[in-house]
């Protein structure tokens, strides 16, 4: 094929596939811990807490990235409604992204609990000890954690949907690796 | 940019119906695969597993609902005081609070029950919980028993004895035949009860001893780690715990406790165990043998009480891994789901706010020094 789909940037790409696989891991930590009272429990929280951290980071600097390196337009015939939904759900994932670590974060503020990532590494809290607002905050996170996920999970159709049935080039714009 | 790079129609003719169905169900499959594989990480797909919700759910059954208090250890009451450390643990774990020196600390005394209202018996299981609070880091949370060792090997047989334990619809007692199928299925749980069924209680909290039961490790500065289990042992003299509350009171023993402290400051001894090759850290059901080196690492006081209603421990989870660096978890399984489950039964409590009653022991009764 000569012509060749106008794609992500490189290092938006990287950016996607690296917080892809820290983000779907960080799900699965994170429902798998909740439920958990078996060791797994606590080796689980040692690891969600520091990856949140890790995303809150690597989330800034997707954004940033994303101010500089426009994402290549929408195919010119993609349906409205579709489009809205692309751009829709691609503001909802951002949102959490950002969202989800901070919340985590003012929640343990919030609880009074020594928020430590490891060893004596600690982070300060965010937020005075307030237990009600703990309450909220901890829900919170509970079902912004499911709202991610289904984001994921719709995100995941729709980039396959694109790939295998409308084959528009849109999952190569971010899942091709050939060079220019 | 050719206008066909983005063609949606490109190679459409090669999709028939049957093609796009084939891929759609792909599609379906491949997200069923990933919410299945999310659902069994929840615990959803395995109705066996003790998960965190079901042990609160097993607790409930179990003690009744009240909304607001903890699941566990429910009626208590709030004490302040300090630690001192005299430095004699400094050698096994570089944590701050073992240096030289004195640490605030908010603790907690409560009886093991899950019911708030449960009428105070001398010879029922009791807790001490204390958070140290060291300047900066280094914030050290543990919640120690008053009994020798834990009945349980396993967060599992934690569980399936509470479910044993819930009592029967028709006559509101647990069933006797699944208590005593539970027993034979956990020899060590018979062995623990014997052995904390010979205890000799205290008459009340200050003169008792209290156990963490669970194995930690020490981290000295030069990353020698050695396993531990520690005990409050008290300063007051001990007394024998008479058959009745004293006074016959709902709350006699923590009245007794209140005048008390309010006569004079109550202290332990923070007594540091330290574990031998072959004594056992993965199993609380297992004590440690008397002859095993044992630590003064500094005196406990209190010398202040309050209600848990307004006081400074209602909102703190004595959760056993909030642990100093010079501190760790050992291969004790205990620990984590004492973690998992406070973290759990704070969330509760904590949504559940609004519907709390007043806790047993008020303010007023505090302040008055032990009377009702």
């Amino acid at each position: 094929m000569s012509s060749v789909s106008p794609r992500f940037s490189l290092p938006s790409r990287l950016m996607h596939w690296l917080m892809a696989v820290l983000i779907v891991a960080m799900l699965f930590i994170g429902v798998g811990m909740a439920a958990s009272v078996s060791q797994r429990y606590s080796l689980l929280v040692s690891i969600h807490k520091p990856l949140g951290m890790v995303i809150l980071v690597l989330v800034a600097i997707r954004f940033a990235n994303r101010l500089f390196n426009n994402p290549p337009p929408l195919p010119a015939n993609l349906p409205l409604i579709q489009r809205l939904a692309a751009h829709a759900s691609h503001m909802v994932l951002y949102v959490l992204m950002f969202v989800m670590p901070l919340l985590g974060w003012s929640m343990l503020s919030a609880e009074g609990y020594p928020i430590v990532l490891f060893g004596s590494w600690q982070l300060p809290p965010i937020l005075p000890q307030q237990e009600a607002v703990y309450a909220v905050l901890r829900r919170s996170h509970t079902i912004l954690a499911y709202v991610l996920f289904v984001a994921v999970m719709m995100h995941l159709a729709a980039a396959l949907y694109h790939g295998l049935i409308r084959r528009d080039g849109v999952l190569e714009s971010m899942a091709s690796w050939r060079g220019k | 940019m050719k206008d066909n790079t983005l063609d949606p129609r490109r190679g459409d003719s090669a999709l028939s119906k049957k093609a796009i169905a084939a891929r759609l169900g792909l599609i379906g499959a491949v997200v069923l695969c990933s919410v299945g594989m999310f659902a069994y990480v929840g615990g959803w797909l395995s109705s066996e597993r003790p998960t965190q919700g079901r042990i609160m759910a097993a607790f409930e059954a179990v003690n009744g609902s009240h909304p607001g208090f903890r699941r566990a250890h429910a009626k208590g009451i709030c004490a302040t005081g300090w630690f001192y450390s005299n430095g004699n643990a400094a050698l096994l774990s570089k944590a701050a609070l073992f240096a030289p020196g004195r640490v605030p600390v908010v603790g907690r005394l409560a009886f093991a029950s899950g019911m708030p209202f449960v009428s105070d018996q001398q010879s029922a299981v009791r807790s001490l919980a204390l958070r140290f609070l060291p300047t900066g880091s280094g914030e050290w949370r543990t919640a120690m028993i008053d009994i020798p060792v834990f009945p349980f090997k396993t967060p599992q047989a934690f569980y399936q004895q509470l479910l044993a334990a819930r009592p029967e619809p028709h006559t509101g007692r647990p069933d006797p035949l699944k208590m005593r199928a539970f027993a034979a299925a956990h020899p060590e749980f018979v062995a623990a009860l014997g052995l904390i069924g010979k205890r000799n209680p205290s008459s009340g909290f200050a003169d008792d001893t209290f156990n963490s039961l669970n194995a930690f490790r020490f981290v000295s500065q030069a990353g020698i780690s050695t396993p531990v289990r520690w005990s409050a042992v008290p300063v007051q003299p001990f007394v024998a715990a008479r058959a009745s509350s004293p006074s016959g009171d709902r709350n006699g023993v923590f009245y007794a406790l209140i005048a008390q402290v309010a006569e004079h400051p109550v202290q332990w001894h923070l007594m540091i165990t330290v574990g031998q090759p072959g004594d056992s850290t993965s199993d609380a059901t297992l004590p440690w043998p008397a002859s095993r080196q044992r630590i003064d690492a500094g005196i406990v006081t209190i010398d202040k009480l309050s209600s848990e209603d307004g006081g400074p421990c209602v909102d703190v989870t004595y959760d056993p891994l909030v642990l100093p660096a010079g501190i760790e978890p050992s291969d004790d399984p205990i620990p984590s789901a004492r973690s998992a489950a406070y973290a759990r039964s704070f969330t509760l409590r904590e949504s559940e706010r609004a519907a709390k009653p007043p806790s047993a022991i008020t303010p007023q009764e505090v302040q008055s020094g032990g009377k009702p």
